[in-house]
C-alpha cells in the first residue's frame, strides 16, 4: 500500500530533514528515466506535469515543454501508464490544470491517479473557492489534494487554504509564473513564514526557486522546496536524465 | 442605486457557466475589481463621468440606420446599430472607457490587454493615452500580420505591443500571456479584458458596460419605428457586442436573439463544457481537455471559447446560436459595402452573412421580419486583408 503523502512528509520533517520535490513535464524526451534518477539522488517526492494547452501559471520553459510533449501526442493516459510502470518508491504527484481533470470528471481523475499509483494532485488554475468538488474527489480516492497559497492572500485566506490542503501546502514563492529567477524573492520566505504560523501541514515553496543557494535560503523558513523550470530546461537542453538528476543532487546537498 | 439585472450568482455563475477559475494569486485582484465595479456602477458621479466620456469622447449615442436596399432585396426590414461610428471604430471603446476609469479609481497606473483584431487593443491604447496610463497589449503573431494597421495605431497611441508566439499565436494565446503578465504585475496593473469572458466579475462587468448598445437601440427602434425588432442579430467572438445588444431584450420573450459564430470557432454549437481563461463555458477541445485552435478569417472571432452567459443562454434556449463560413462572410462583406455604402468589419459581416443565408433558405425565420443587426465595427482594419483575398480570387 502507498503511504499517505502527508504522513510520510511530516515524518521526514520531524526528523529535521528539509524536503526536496523536483518537477518534470511528462512527455518530453527522457522524462521517465529522469523521475527514476531523481529518486536515486534523494528526492522526497516527484511532481509530474500533465501538459495543458493553456498553462497560464507557467513561464516560457515549462510552456515550451508542454508544447513539445503535446505535439509528440502525449495524453494523460500515456503519463498515467508510464508512471505506474516505473514503480517509484517516492510519492508521485500530478500537476496540471483544471480542465484536464474536469474533462475526465473530477472523481474519475482522482480515482485514476490513485489507480496509477499517484499520491496526490495539484490544479494550478483552481483558486480556493472553486476547490470543494476537487477536495471531495481527492478524499474519496484517497489522494492528497495540494492547494496553492499565494503572496497576495490575506492571513485569513492563507489559513483557510492551509487547513484544506492535504499532503502539503504549495506556497507560491513570488508574484509571477514558473521560470528562472536570479534571486530569491523576499515574498518566498515571507509566505512560508505566514503559512508556518497557521498550519502543521508541511509548507513547500515553489515557483522561483532556481539555484541550490535560493533553495537553502527558502528552507530557513519553509519545510522544503519544489524545483521545476531549471530541471526542465536542463532536460530539454541535453536530453540527459543523468545530468538533470546531477543538478538536483546539488540542491539536495544545499538543503541538508 | 441601480440594481444589476440578470446578475450572476455571488460566485459569478450564470446557471452552470462562469465562476472564477484562475491562479490563487489573482483572486484578491478579482475581488477588488468586483467591489470597485459594483460600487462605481451604483455611484451617480461615476456614471455621469462615464456617460460624459461616451457622449463627448466616443461619440455616443450611435445611430440606427435602415438598410433600405438590402431590406428590399433580401425581403426583411433590416436595421443596423451603428457601433462602427464609435471613436476607434468599434463597440470595444464602451467597455474600455469604463474599465480605464475603474483602473484609475483602484490606483493602478498600468493597464494591459489582449487583442485579436486589434480593435480592443486600439481602444485600450486610446483610453490609456487619455488617462495617462502605461499600456501593454498582447497580440498573437498571426494576428499582428493580418492586422498590421492596428498594430501601428496602437504604437502611435503610445502602447507597447508584445507579439505572442505560443500555441496558435492568436487571441487565445494573447489572453494566456496577458494573464501571465497580470499574475506577475498584479499590484500596479489592471487587466482590461476585452469581452464578456474571463473570471468573475468580467463577464458581468463587461456586459453592463456594453449594455448601452441595447439600451439605445431599444429606445431608437421605439422612437423611429414605433416598435421593437422581431429579431436581434450579433456576431459572437467572446460575445461582448452580442450580450451588449441582447441584454436589454432578454426579458422580452417576443424578441428573438440570434448569435452568429464563425464555422471554425463555433464553440456554442460544436463545443463541450470546460474551463478556459477563468470561466466554465462551452469550449472547443479534444477528448483529453486540450483546447483546440479556432480558425476564422476574422481575427476578432478566432476564439475557441465564449463568454459564459452565452453558454447559459444557449442552454436555456433564450438565444439561438448559429454559424457561417468564411466564404459566406466575404460575400456579406461585399454586399453591405456595395448596397449600403458601409464597409463593415469582418466580425459583424458574420451577422449579415447569416441573415442572407436564412432568407435564401426555404423555411426562412427572417422573412418580412424587422431585424436589428449589431454592426459592431467598421472595416477599415480589414481592407488590406480583403484586398489580398479578392486579388487572389481574380488571378
Ligand atoms: C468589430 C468587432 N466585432 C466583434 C468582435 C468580437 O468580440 P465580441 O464577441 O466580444 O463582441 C470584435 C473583436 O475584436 C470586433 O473588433
Amino acid at each position: 500500500m502507498l503511504k499517505n503523502l502527508e504522513v510520510e512528509l511530516k515524518q521526514k520533517c520531524q526528523n529535521g530533514q528539509k524536503l526536496l520535490v523536483p518537477f518534470i513535464t511528462g512527455g518530453i524526451q527522457g522524462w521517465e528515466e529522469t523521475l527514476q534518477a531523481f529518486e536515486d539522488v534523494g528526492a522526497d517526492a516527484v511532481e509530474v506535469g500533465i501538459p495543458f494547452s493553456d498553462a497560464v501559471m507557467d513561464g516560457p520553459i515549462i510552456c515550451e515543454a508542454n508544447d513539445i510533449a503535446l505535439s509528440a501526442g502525449t495524453t494523460p493516459d500515456n503519463i498515467f501508464k508510464k508512471v505506474a510502470e516505473l514503480k517509484l518508491k517516492v510519492p508521485v504527484i500530478a500537476m496540471t490544470y483544471y480542465n484536464i481533470a474536469y474533462r475526465r470528471g473530477l472523481a474519475n481523475f482522482s480515482a485514476d491517479l490513485k489507480t496509477y499509483s499517484f499520491s496526490g494532485g495539484i490544479l494550478a488554475d483552481m483558486p480556493f473557492e472553486a476547490s470543494s468538488n476537487w477536495l471531495e474527489a481527492g478524499r474519496q480516492a484517497e489522494i492528497a489534494t495540494i492547494l496553492l497559497a499565494a503572496p497576495t492572500a490575506s492571513d485569513d485566506r492563507l489559513e483557510r487554504i492551509a487547513t484544506s490542503s492535504t499532503g502539503f501546502v504549495y506556497a507560491v514563492g513570488l508574484l509571477g509564473v514558473t521560470g528562472e529567477q536570479e534571486t530569491l524573492a523576499t515574498s518566498a520566505t515571507e509566505i512560508a513564514k505566514r503559512l508556518k504560523q497557521v498550519t502543521d501541514t508541511p509548507v513547500l515553496v515553489g515557483v522561483g526557486i532556481s539555484t541550490p543557494e535560493q533553495a537553502a535560503k527558502a528552507v530557513e523558513v519553509a519545510d522544503g522546496v519544489i524545483v521545476g523550470s531549471v530541471l526542465v530546461k536542463k532536460l530539454l537542453a541535453n536530453k540527459s536524465p543523468k545530468k538533470t538528476a546531477k543538478l538536483l543532487a546539488e540542491f539536495k546537498k544545499a538543503l541538508n | 442605486m441601480s440594481e444589476i439585472k440578470n446578475a450572476p450568482t455571488i460566485d459569478g455563475f450564470f446557471d452552470e457557466f462562469g465562476g472564477r477559475f484562475i491562479p490563487e494569486t489573482l483572486v484578491p485582484a478579482c475581488e477588488e475589481l468586483e467591489e470597485a465595479f459594483k460600487e462605481s456602477w451604483a455611484d451617480v458621479e461615476f456614471r455621469a463621468t462615464l456617460d460624459n466620456l461616451l457622449a463627448n469622447f466616443a461619440g455616443r449615442p450611435t445611430p440606427i440606420t435602415q438598410a433600405k436596399t438590402l431590406s428590399t432585396e433580401l425581403g426583411c426590414e433590416l436595421i443596423l446599430k451603428r457601433e462602427d461610428l464609435n471613436h476607434t471604430g468599434s463597440h470595444k471603446i464602451n467597455n474600455v472607457l469604463g474599465q480605464a476609469l475603474l483602473a484609475v479609481k483602484m490606483g493602478k497606473n498600468r493597464i494591459i490587454a489582449e487583442t485579436g483584431a486589434g480593435q480592443h487593443g486600439v481602444a485600450t491604447a486610446t483610453a490609456a493615452a487619455v488617462f495617462g496610463l502605461e499600456c501593454v497589449v498582447y497580440m498573437g503573431e498571426v494576428d499582428m500580420m493580418r492586422q498590421e494597421l492596428n498594430v501601428f495605431r496602437m504604437e502611435l497611441l503610445g502602447a507597447e505591443v508584445i507579439p505572442v508566439k505560443t500555441g496558435s499565436k492568436t487571441l487565445k494565446d494573447a489572453i494566456n500571456e496577458a494573464l501571465r503578465d497580470w499574475v506577475t504585475n498584479v499590484k500596479n496593473t489592471h487587466y482590461c479584458l476585452g469581452s464578456v469572458m474571463g473570471p468573475h466579475p468580467y463577464p458581468m462587468m463587461v456586459r453592463e458596460l456594453q449594455s448601452i448598445i441595447g439600451k439605445e437601440s431599444k429606445i431608437q427602434c421605439q422612437e423611429q419605428f414605433g416598435r421593437l425588432p422581431d429579431i436581434v442579430v450579433a456576431c459572437v467572438g467572446g460575445g461582448s457586442n452580442a450580450i451588449g445588444i441582447f441584454s436589454e431584450f432578454l426579458d422580452i420573450p417576443d424578441v428573438e436573439l440570434v448569435g452568429v459564430e464563425p464555422a471554425g470557432g463555433a464553440s456554442l454549437t460544436k463545443g463541450d463544457p470546460g474551463v478556459l481563461h477563468g470561466s466554465m463555458t462551452q469550449l472547443l477541445q479534444d477528448e483529453w481537455g486540450q483546447v483546440l485552435e479556432a480558425k476564422s478569417i476574422s481575427a476578432g472571432l478566432d476564439y475557441p471559447g465564449v463568454g459564459p452567459e452565452h453558454a447559459a443562454l444557449a442552454a436555456s434556449k433564450r438565444a439561438r446560436y448559429v454559424n457561417v463560413t468564411d466564404e459566406e462572410v466575404i460575400s456579406a462583406f461585399q454586399l453591405m459595402t456595395q448596397k449600403e455604402g458601409i464597409i463593415p468589419a469582418l466580425e459583424p459581416a458574420h451577422g449579415l452573412a447569416y441573415i442572407v443565408k436564412d432568407l435564401e433558405a426555404k423555411n426562412s425565420a427572417f422573412k418580412n421580419k424587422m431585424v436589428l443587426l449589431n454592426l459592431s465595427g467598421r472595416g477599415d482594419k480589414d481592407v488590406d486583408q480583403m484586398m489580398e483575398h479578392l486579388k487572389c480570387l481574380k488571378i
